[in-house]
């Protein structure tokens, strides 16, 4: 079956996949197996305790473990039962042609042959036409509706890995502008900007690598400004579809080296803040690790301002060492 | 790993989101600095730490962890456990201290370290 270049997807091509796949799926995908057999001299009360324990129609009949030399169903069972005895052997009442499909053919050759000679089940064979399963009408359907399923996930795993954000927004250019106030000091409240930056990425679709850089960047940028501003500062994400841009600015003290402030372990904060597990001097390089860019401006007896810009989509994010 | 079969096997006490214990465990972290969490811990790890201040919940929500251990039975801020409930992360507790409690995970196969470059 061709594929059409340049389908688009629509609520109707459901019926085209699952076409599709009748003709990939092979039958030992779908069949069942092991199967429950008899062989010609099981007497047909035995049958009828198979048939109702396993809650089946029909059994294969075999000989030496699994070749295959007949089948009956329940509608044999039925006949006996009306005419004969149930002390009789299978042999009696089995069908020696048995329809059969192989196991390496595809689903379609199953589906043809239960239409054609209207069966109830198919027994399956190996090449060397050695039972290896069973397969009925329901296990198509079953085998079809896991596939199916199999498919819209890995869909939309895939989608995760484009950039997705505003995808239903059409313009020029989208930026969406969120702004948080960031009290000195409050080590209650620390961490809920970032947490609200990440909840709103969320939603818009980000995938899960930008959640965790931005998370990560804007969480350090956050508590900087807790623990070592004068007077607390501001948070701005700025977001577009191919970029997050963070920017975290306050009005002091500043820093005096920004060179060495960027040294991971340097940490100006004092010991009761370390105390919490706090300003372990981890917090910009941290960020730096997170991001495609990052610029900090800082001057001692003035305010500082951080810059961070991390971009969606496929590339950049492999590079940030993710699992 | 569940983080229930953790519950279990270390006796521990839940504090919050008793509901998401069925949760799979992906690995482990134990760090008591917030940025070196930030840094090293990975989403569906379980994090083992001293300090139970409401941050504890802000950190493990970001990076979506499977569950923290408050170690020592160091007192757990109520507004921790409300962050946790709200954010349903689970919270736990222990008396035992951290290096036990961490030695008892890899115990039971949870391993530590995370892929990807590291600070010097």
């Amino acid at each position: 079956m061709k594929k059409q270049p340049g389908h688009r997807v629509s609520p109707r091509s459901g019926i085209t996949k699952v076409q599709e796949l009748v003709y990939e799926l092979k039958i030992s995908q779908v069949m069942t197996s092991p199967v429950a057999t008899v062989t010609p001299d099981t007497p047909m009360r035995r049958l009828r305790e198979i048939l109702r324990t396993r809650k089946v129609s029909g059994s294969p009949v075999v000989v030496e473990g699994d070749r295959l030399v007949g089948i009956v169903s329940i509608e044999d069972l039925l006949k006996c039962l009306v005419k004969g005895n149930v002390d009789e052997p299978v042999t009696h009442w089995m069908h020696r042609e048995v329809i059969t499909v192989r196991q390496e053919e595809s689903v379609i050759e199953a589906v043809k042959r239960f239409a054609e000679f209207g069966v109830g089940r198919l027994p399956v064979v190996d090449s060397r036409g050695r039972l290896v399963g069973i397969l009925t009408g329901g296990d198509i359907t079953r085998g079809l509706l896991e596939a199916v399923d199999l498919d819209y996930h890995q869909g939309e795993i895939e989608r995760y890995r484009a950039s997705h954000i505003f995808e239903d927004i059409v313009s020029d250019d989208t930026s969406l502008i969120l702004r948080y106030r960031i009290s000195k000091g409050d080590f209650q409240r620390g961490g809920e900007a970032s947490s609200k930056i990440r909840r709103a990425l969320d939603r818009l679709g980000a995938s899960p690598q930008t959640l965790r850089r931005v998370g990560i960047a804007s969480y350090e940028a956050e508590m900087n400004i807790v623990i070592h501003s004068l007077d607390g500062g501001e948070i701005t994400a700025e977001v577009q579809p191919h970029r997050v841009r963070i920017v975290a600015a306050d009005t002091g003290p500043g820093i005096e080296d920004v060179d060495k402030a960027l040294e991971p372990g340097y940490s100006t904060a004092p010991e009761w803040i370390r105390e919490l597990g706090f300003g372990a001097g981890m917090g910009l390089a941290n960020i730096r690790h997170c991001s495609d860019a990052m610029d900090l401006v800082s001057h001692a007896g003035s305010g500082t301002r951080l810059e961070i810009v991390i971009r969606l989509g496929a590339g950049p994010e492999t590079a940030a060492g993710e699992a | 790993m569940t983080v229930q079969d953790i519950v279990q096997a270390l006796g521990l006490e839940v504090l919050s989101a008793k509901g998401e214990t069925d949760r799979p465990v992906t690995g482990g972290y134990a760090s008591d600095l917030l940025s070196c969490v930030m840094a090293g811990a990975r989403a569906g790890h379980v994090w083992v730490t001293l300090q139970g201040h409401p941050n504890v919940a802000a950190v493990a929500s970001l990076l979506q962890l499977a569950a923290v251990v408050v170690t020592e039975g160091a007192p757990v801020d109520p507004v921790t456990v409300q962050r946790a409930e709200e954010n349903r992360l689970v919270l736990l507790t222990t008396p035992q201290d951290t290096f036990t409690t961490v030695a008892r995970l890899a115990a039971l196969g949870i391993q530590g370290g995370a892929p990807g470059p590291r600070r010097p």
